[in-house]
């Protein structure tokens, strides 16, 4: 069999995973699966491009899904009402006045030297952060103050929430960009440590800072790209349409909206798994496999092997955050306290691992793969301990604690598929060429 | 002005809770930094092997619990903990057999290693999930407090009280008992010196015939004593609850590091440097101003620099300074 026939072969095996699940389950559950193995695989194209192009290994991937889902927010919630005149300016100056701080103790970092420079730094620093919190707490106050029971924040800029896609990705960037410029220069596993660092410090602030997305608060009810179902149940025409296919309205809405989601997200996945393709095969692509084998060499080459890491870092990091923001629009609601690092970084970090570092269609297949799996592998787990445990009695302490337990066999078997894949197939289901 | 009054407000709510922490994040970053000196990788799966540790403690204590033996005042968990170290010592070995033995054997790159640690610790925290939940557990009995705060100002007539929990002190006297066995043994015995050795330059240490596999055998063994002793303390200190000590992996990773990977001295250095710089930065200092300052000067506000929530902010910005100007960390650390 050759290549090309084994990958289509593979991806027509998860094709055939979820048609399976929508004629077993039902076709809602299907599709459900179906988008985010689509925002999933879209994540694990971001991470292929860090550590599959060029050997970076970021398990950060968290904290930039969460800042595509902040952007989301940001763009398309309507304005909050005076909050803006009661405090934003304030806010936004405090913001300004801490980036000036920063800048100017790296500014401080090569004008001066020996002692000067470090009590400068010190100055610099403890002084600007007493200005800091001096103007914005303030600020923070008044904004929190306006509503707290569905506001009490600064809203955002009512655009279409399509918008917040790219602006996801943009925001995803340039946090990226400060953190490639202080970490990329660490050796590997202090890089691994410090985005673990950065992104749990992303998800405290937006946990924190109610001002800015209302914290653990959550905000809910973000606009949609697509038509609500409940609009389309009472629309005439769409209802005599599902009656033609002898579908009851509610469900025929539900699997509509789920498809229109599904064929945008489709849209972004190709012409980012195009571009990504484009890459691997430029001039580009390869001088950045070349960088990953051999950083040496490369370097005497002449290539700038720190720019090319930051550039990729950055490009890396700006899928994640639009594919963050995708999914926050698909949830149709932000929840700083669900993001966690298990599924949102060492989960994304399996896919890649299992569809098959360096190779973007392997990335791709893994995202679906292992999403299915584990959205799948809950009920089939509750099915095998209630099987096996048949034998016991209702109320036997065991087989309730069992059941109770089931749903941790995703994590149990992510482990697993893992560790086989890295010992019997350590290049993944579809290797690099 | 009431230095007194300052100096106790001050033990009490920074010194003591910093020390017990530090003690905590030096057993685990102690472990972290014995397999990074012997076995080469960083292993993710540490926060999860104390989870496990301290799981089989628990689960250990509520059976003595259970069946009446009790250790006087203090809290049974610390019988158990010889269990709780077989289990995970246990579970180590088993590992290292099943998963890591094969990638040493290949000379894998150290980069691999932490992405299979990385599913070890998947198998590891869906483990402890699935034999205890995720839930919080306790399991601390016998007295509270060495000394409590009312105690305190009766005796002493103060205005603020100290407080020292059991589990403080504790923490404190065992780390110290565990980290001067350990130096004892890494320094004095033959197999703690065959394996600085083999930290030190690998092929010189096989050369002279020390047995690798022993080497790595006695590392996982004690990793897995640090891990439980760690995990058992937290959980006894503060609460037991496996996603908490999935989330220390930051802090005793920077504590590692700060300290200097593979240099266990700095290990338990860099642990006292993050807890008192999480403790100090995240802590409302308005009490102790108050009596250090003259009435007219007091602050209005709580004088907390940032919400105890932004703590994991600390350890990293921490980290990155001192990676920024000493790259090895404070005591001279390895790079593999």
């Amino acid at each position: 069999m050759s290549e090309t026939m084994r990958n289509v072969a593979l991806f027509a095996l998860v094709g055939g995973l979820i048609v399976l699940t929508g004629v077993m389950q039902s076709w809602n559950s299907a599709l459900t699966i179906l988008n985010m193995g689509l925002i999933s695989a879209i994540m694990a194209l971001g991470v292929n491009l860090q550590w599959g192009f060029a050997g970076l290994f970021n398990v950060g991937v968290m904290g930039f899904v969460a800042l595509g889902g902040l952007a989301t927010v940001l763009i398309s919630m309507p304005p909050v009402e005076g909050a803006f005149a009661a405090g934003g300016v304030r806010i936004l100056t405090a913001l300004v006045l801490g980036a000036a701080t920063i800048v100017a103790a790296v500014l401080v970092q090569s004008r001066l030297h020996g002692k000067a420079k470090a009590l400068a730094t010190v100055v610099i620093l403890i002084a600007g952060f007493f200005i800091f919190r001096a103007v914005l707490d303030p600020g923070v106050a008044a904004v929190e103050a306006i509503n707290p029971a569905l506001q009490g924040n600064l809203g955002g800029l009512g655009l279409p929430v399509i918008i917040a896609w790219p602006v996801g990705g943009l925001l995803a960037a340039g946090v990226a960009w400060v953190i490639g410029k202080t970490a990329l220069g660490l050796r590997s596993d202090y890089l691994a440590i410090a985005t673990l660092g950065i992104a749990e410090i992303i998800i405290a602030v937006m946990k924190n800072e109610d001002w800015l997305a209302r914290g653990v608060k959550n905000v809910v009810g973000l606009p949609r790209p697509v038509p609500r179902e409940i609009d389309l149940q009472n629309d005439p025409g769409f209802v005599e349409q599902a009656a033609g296919f002898g579908v009851d309205p509610v469900t025929a809405s539900t699997l509509f909206v789920k498809t229109q989601y599904g064929l945008l997200f489709a849209l972004v996945l190709v012409i980012l798994l195009l571009g990504a393709q484009l890459a691997l095969k430029s001039p580009w692509g390869r001088m950045m496999r070349a960088i990953r084998d051999n950083e040496v060499a490369a370097e005497a080459m002449g290539k700038d092997v720190k720019a090319r890491h930051l550039q990729i870092f950055i490009l890396g990091s700006a899928i994640c955050g639009i594919a963050g923001a995708m999914m926050t629009t698909l949830d149709g609601q932000l929840t700083p306290g669900s993001y966690q690092p298990l599924r949102f970084t060492f989960l994304i970090w399996v896919m890649v691992i299992v569809g098959g570092s360096g190779n973007n269609f392997g990335a791709v297949l893994g995202g679906f793969l292992i999403w299915f799996l584990w959205v799948q592998v809950e009920p089939v787990g509750l099915f095998l301990i209630e099987t096996l445990t048949a034998g016991l009695s209702e109320d036997s302490a065991l087989r309730l604690h069992l059941l109770d337990s089931a749903a941790h066999m995703r994590l149990l078997t992510m482990g697993l598929i893992l560790l086989l894949v890295l010992r019997f197939s350590p290049r993944g289901l579809i290797p690099e060429r | 002005m009431d230095f007194l009054n300052a100096i106790v407000a001050l033990s009490n709510f920074v010194l003591i809770p910093a020390i017990a922490y530090g003690s905590q994040l030096a057993l685990g970053a102690l472990g972290v930094t014995l397999i990074y000196g012997i076995l080469r990788f960083s292993n993710f799966a540490h926060g999860d092997t104390m989870a496990f540790g301290a799981m089989v403690t628990i689960l250990v204590t509520w059976a003595m619990q259970a069946a009446g033996i009790s250790f006087g005042p203090l809290p049974t968990a610390l019988l158990a903990l010889p269990f709780g170290i077989i289990g995970a010592a246990a579970l180590l070995l088993l590992t290292d057999k099943f998963v890591y033995q094969f990638y040493r054997r290949q000379k894998a790159a150290p980069v691999i290693l932490v992405i299979v640690s990385m599913g070890v610790m998947f198998i590891m925290n869906g483990l402890v999930r699935f034999i205890i939940g995720p839930d919080d557990q306790r399991f601390g009995d016998g007295a509270r407090f060495i000394i409590s705060a009312r105690d305190f100002r009766e005796m002493t007539g103060l205005r603020e009280g100290l407080a020292i929990k059991t589990s403080q002190g504790i923490t404190v006297i065992t780390a110290v008992i565990v980290v001067a066995i350990l130096f004892w043994f890494l320094n004095r015995t033959r197999t703690g010196k065959s394996m600085r050795a083999f930290s030190d330059n690998e092929d010189l240490a096989l050369l002279s015939g020390i047995n690798p596999d022993r080497v790595v055998m006695y590392t996982w063994l004690i990793v897995a004593a640090l891990a439980t002793v760690a995990g058992t303390l937290y959980g006894l200190d503060k609460s037991f609850k496996p996603f908490t000590y999935f989330q220390l992996l930051l802090p005793i990773f920077a504590s590692a590091i700060v300290g200097g990977l593979g240099s266990p001295l700095g290990a338990i250095v860099g642990g006292f440097v993050i807890a008192f710089s999480e403790v100090t930065i995240t802590y409302a200092w308005k009490k102790v101003l108050g009596y250090m300052m003259p009435e007219s000067l007091e602050p209005d506000g709580l004088v907390q620099l940032l919400s105890t929530d932004y703590k994991f902010a600390v350890s990293f910005v921490i980290l990155i300074i001192v990676l920024l100007f000493r790259p090895t960390g404070l005591f001279k650390g390895k790079a593999v």
